[in-house]
C-alpha cells in the first residue's frame, strides 16, 4: 500500500515537473503576450496542481496536506484574476491579439446584412 | 524525487527570468514576474519536503498573497499612472 502511494506521488511530481518546464518553455517561445499568458497558465494549473497532489500524497493526512490544499486553492482563485487583469490592461493599452485570420470584419458584415433583412 | 522537481522548477525559473529580461512590452515582464512568484512558492514547498521541514509552506502561502497584490498593484500603476486612482472614476473599458 505504501509502495503504491509512493509510486502515485512520484508519478504526480514528475508530471508536475514536466508541465512546469513545458509552461516555462512556452513562456519563452510563444510569439506575443496573449499566447504567453496561455503558456504561463499551464504552470498555474497543471504544474502546481500535480506537484501539490504529489506532495500531499507524500505527506499523508496531516496539517501539511491542509496547507498544501490552501496553497492550491490560492492558485486556483488568483490565477484567473491575474490573467484577466493582465489581458484587460493589454487591451486597454492597445495591444491587439495576433490573429491568423481576422474574422471580425466578416462577422460585422454578416450582422449588417442581418439587420437590413429584419 | 523531490530533487527532480526542484531542478525542473529551477530550469523554469531561469526561462521565466529570461522572458522578463527579453520581454518587449511591460506586460510580458509583469507576466514573467508573476510566473517567477508562482515558481518561487513551489520551490519553497519542494525544498521544504527535500530537507524534511515542510514548515516552509507557511512562507509560501504568505508569498502567494503578496504575489497577487504585487502583480495587481503594478498593473494598476501602469494603467492609471497612479495607485490612488479611484475605481468609480474608471475610463470606459
Amino acid at each position: 500500500m505504501t509502495f503504491a502511494l509512493d509510486l502515485a506521488s512520484w508519478v504526480c511530481i514528475l508530471l508536475g515537473s514536466f508541465f512546469v518546464v513545458v509552461g516555462a518553455v512556452g513562456l519563452v517561445r510563444m510569439p506575443e503576450v496573449f499566447t504567453r499568458m496561455h503558456a504561463a497558465s499551464v504552470i498555474d494549473t497543471l504544474g502546481v496542481g500535480f506537484l501539490v497532489l504529489g506532495m500531499a500524497l507524500q505527506a499523508g493526512l496531516s496539517l501539511i496536506t491542509l496547507k498544501l490544499l490552501f496553497l492550491l486553492a490560492l492558485f486556483v482563485f488568483t490565477g484567473p484574476v491575474v490573467t484577466h487583469a493582465l489581458a484587460q490592461a493589454c487591451l486597454q493599452d492597445g495591444i491587439a491579439p495576433m490573429l491568423d485570420a481576422d474574422r471580425r470584419a466578416d462577422r460585422a458584415a454578416a450582422e449588417q446584412t442581418e439587420g437590413r433583412r429584419s | 524525487m523531490f530533487a527532480v522537481a526542484a531542478a525542473a522548477i529551477l530550469v523554469a525559473l531561469a526561462l521565466a527570468i529570461a522572458r522578463a529580461i527579453l520581454g518587449p512590452t511591460i506586460f510580458d515582464r509583469v507576466l514573467a514576474g508573476n510566473t517567477v512568484g508562482t515558481l518561487a512558492i513551489m520551490l519553497l514547498a519542494v525544498f521544504g519536503f527535500l530537507t524534511g521541514r515542510p514548515e516552509f509552506l507557511d512562507i509560501g502561502l504568505t508569498y502567494g498573497l503578496l504575489n497577487l497584490i504585487g502583480t495587481l498593484a503594478v498593473l494598476k500603476f501602469f494603467r492609471h499612472g497612479d495607485l490612488a486612482h479611484r475605481a468609480d472614476t474608471e475610463r470606459g473599458s
